[in-house]
């Protein structure tokens, strides 16, 4: 069923063949690479090389939709089956980019739909999906089976309507934290009733009702179900039928957690939870009390994830459950289990390889609460294997980074942010260089790091110097001067991403990066000094980058509010709308 | 590994600790750095304030007046749905019945408060205090207020009658459906 290709006389002649073996078995050991960065590296070995491995392609990931086009990508893989594309720039997240900007999927859908249409799987981050388009993709892909959509906007339930009702063979449904218009529940009753293969189902962040019923003979039926994630409509009673019908979860959500339950129901819904022997991860939780907590605590035991960050648990609760949980490696919370309850973290999640603190109230600046570098230095002490730590806090000190680096050396993933723009040290008012000093200095595995707080050029003198495995770098209300900026672009060799905002680097810091661009992703640059004159010179001098910028409503004509870099072997955009300027 | 316990009084037990003083005695240092201290171009939420100041696109934050109250856009970069669903958790935490009724012994007429205004002891009997014209003494668990006539109670959901203060501030509003000044001792 594959396209076979045709053996290109030039290609195979014995004079200019490399590879000791037939292209079949080439393909075949190739086809065996699965990650994309190898399957890159493999391509540029020699042609042959090159060939068995575009052939022996079945998924591909693009990491910024606008870098290359459907055209080319369906010239050089023909037998793609899984495509994952990514959309507009990260700060759209955080109303950063207007509506309609771009990074809309039809085009990529009706290309598809003539060399791929065999697709089975879709992963979506940040596109723009109507409904539309989701009609024409379940409509058109007889083959289609998985569908995520992370962040993404343009769609209603309607359109889930069309998938559930059209792709026979579903095995994954996967719509998270999206823009999506909900015009109702009515979408899930859409599966036939001799669908039978969804192993995937989340529709956790969707805010009206679906019909029980309907859900639960979906989940009665399809026997190889195996992560449901539910919305908070659903109550503590229906999760309860829901997981006797399915005990062979390994990913649940839960709906809210919060009903007058008998004491039997209360029976009941633990002994549910009993027979749930292989879950290992857990999120949901609306409105979890201390009362309904404890039913959980039979399922603890496996728990290697466990996403409270929708439920706003005290101290004391959070102690109780993470003691039961002793093998949990992601964890993440709300801020309001304070300092406090992430003390407990450190001593009863030895095995914790990631952390993840939201603040509750993030808009609040008098409030008290949440967490401080106390917290986040307890669960270092007693964490060492931690990696991965996203944390929203109000106040933090050098010493306090400086002693968590030290403890828990391994982050590639360190996200830090001091709600406060421009924050410095509270316990010596200075600036927190050295924070990050240490963590870049320490950190050697590093990859991914976001500051935060009072920041000079220092910091980034730091990070150019050490952080040499540096992918992704958020930068906001920081640094003295474009030196700074230069510093990091100088010096991490590895960088693919940065995104900056509200930032005095300028002119000199944005073209010093010239030969650096096309190695990289992207570049963001927002609220920063940047002019359009620069944009242009970059533009012009660097053809295969496409140079972006959308300008503010009251800045005055010279300035250039908003930069968005990125490399193409597409050209510009031909979609751009209007406030989108192309240099 | 050896795991000193460095953060000594560090723990800040105050923080958590449920006490019933007048509001702003004994509230740990506060830092008084909400502006936007480092040098840069302000946002344009911000560029109102400074765009009288400089003509170069940079201005010295610590000229500039006391901080922004009005929020900057995308920051601090929490995703939007989650900002909605903590709007709604806030909505719901509080949901059954905000405004409460306040009677107090001896006054001619109830008053009604909303709940949802407070968020902690000290605030609430600091506004009660202001409303009736009286004073509330020293909580403590023990001995419950001292120092006064004026005991504060309120109803729960199972009808008992309640000293206000002895459980943590959320449960407490998510359960209280009336307030009472007793007065005297009884």
């Amino acid at each position: 069923m594959d396209s076979k290709r045709k053996k290109d006389s030039p290609e195979s002649n014995e004079l200019t063949r490399s590879s000791p073996f037939p292209d079949e078995v080439l393909e075949r050991v190739l086809g065996l690479v699965k990650s994309h960065k190898d399957r890159s590296s493999v391509s540029l070995v020699c042609k042959d090389w090159y060939n068995a491995e575009r052939w022996s392609r079945t998924h591909v990931f693009i990491g910024n939709c606008y870098s290359v086009s459907p055209e080319i990508v369906a010239r050089r893989f023909p037998n793609i089956r899984s495509v994952t594309l990514k959309g507009k720039p990260r700060f759209s997240d955080f109303n950063l980019v207007p509506l309609n900007w771009g990074a809309d999927i039809h085009a990529w859908l009706v290309v598809f739909a003539s060399k791929y249409p065999l697709l089975e799987e879709l992963r979506l981050k940040r596109m723009t999906v109507t409904d539309e388009s989701l009609e024409f993709l379940a409509t058109t892909f007889t083959n289609f089976k998985a569908l995520s959509l992370l962040s993404c906007d343009g769609f209603s339930t309607d359109g889930l309507a069309a998938i559930a009702t059209h792709c026979k063979n579903m095995t994954e449904l996967d719509i998270q934290e999206n823009g999506i218009d909900d015009l109702g529940g009515g979408w899930l009753s859409c599966f036939p009733e001799n669908f039978t293969s969804l192993e995937v189902l989340n529709f956790a962040n969707l805010s009206s009702d679906v019909s029980f019923d309907a859900l639960e003979k979906l989940v009665s039926r399809c026997r190889s179900l195996k992560f449901l994630k539910v919305n908070k409509n659903i109550t503590l009673e229906q999760l309860q039928r829901l997981l006797e019908c399915a005990p062979q979860l390994t990913e649940l959500g839960t709906g809210s957690f919060h009903q007058e339950l008998t004491t039997r129901q209360y029976a009941e819904l633990e002994s549910a939870f009993n027979n749930c022997k292989n879950l290992n991860t857990l999120s949901g939780l609306w409105e979890a009390t201390p009362l309904y907590l404890p039913v959980l605590y039979p399922a603890c035991m496996n728990l290697t994830f466990l996403n409270l960050s929708d439920a706003a648990l005290q101290s004391g609760e959070l102690a109780k459950l993470l003691a039961r949980c002793p093998n949990l490696q992601r964890l993440w919370v709300l801020d309001t289990v304070e300092d406090k309850g992430l003390e407990a973290v450190g001593l009863s999640c030895p095995l914790l390889e990631e952390l993840r603190v939201f603040p509750a109230d993030p808009y609040e600046q008098d409030v008290v609460h949440g967490v401080t570098e106390m917290g986040f230095v307890a669960v270092s002490y007693g964490c060492p294997r931690l990696h991965y730590v996203l944390y929203f806090c109000r106040q933090m000190t050098n010493a306090a980074v400086a002693t968590i680096v030290k403890n828990c050396p391994d982050f590639t993933h360190f996200r830090l942010c001091v709600m406060n723009p421009g924050e410095p040290d509270y316990l010596t008012d200075e600036p927190m260089d050295e924070a990050f000093g240490a963590v870049v200095k320490n950190c050697t595995k590093l990859q991914r790091l976001a500051v935060s707080g009072l920041l000079t050029d220092l910091t980034f003198e730091y990070i150019g110097k050490y952080a040499k495995n540096l992918e992704t770098l958020s930068v906001a209300f920081a640094g003295s001067s474009d030196w700074g900026m230069q510093c990091v672009l100088s010096g991490c060799s590895k960088l693919r991403k940065l995104e900056i905002r509200d930032c005095p680097f300028g002119n000199e810091a944005l073209l010093s990066g010239l030969e650096k661009y096309e190695s990289m992703r992207s570049l963001w640059m927002s609220a920063c000094n940047v002019t359009m004159n620069a944009c242009r010179r970059l533009a012009k001098q660097m053809p295969r980058l496409n140079v972006e910028v959308m300008k503010d409503e009251e800045s005055d004509d010279s300035q250039a509010d908003k930069v968005y870099v990125y490399r193409s072997v597409a050209g510009p955009r031909r979609d751009a709308p209007p406030f989108v300027l192309t240099l | 590994m050896e795991k000193p316990v460095v953060y000594d009084n560090g723990l800040n037990l105050e923080a958590t600790e449920l006490r019933l003083g007048l509001p702003g005695t004994n509230e740990p240092e506060k830092q008084s750095s909400t502006s936007v201290r480092s040098k840069k171009r302000a946002s344009p939420e911000m560029a109102e304030e400074t765009r009288s100041k400089s003509s170069s696109c940079i201005s010295d934050a610590d000229d500039d007046a006391p901080p922004p109250k009005a929020q900057v856009v995308g920051w601090p970069p929490v995703r939007s749905y989650r900002k909605n669903s903590f709007q709604q958790r806030k909505g719901e935490a509080e949901g059954a019945g905000m405004y409460v009724k306040v009677s107090m012994d001896g006054a001619p007429y109830l008053r009604k408060i909303d709940l949802k205004v407070y968020k902690s002891y000290p605030e609430l009997l600091n506004a009660l205090e202001n409303m009736f014209k009286f004073r509330i003494g020293e909580y403590s668990e023990r001995e419950g207020y001292n120092g006064s006539d004026y005991t504060p109670a309120y109803e729960d959901k199972d009808g008992d009658w309640m000293l206000v203060g002895d459980v943590p501030w959320e449960m407490f509003i998510s359960s209280c459906k009336r307030l009472r000044i007793m007065k005297g001792s009884e």
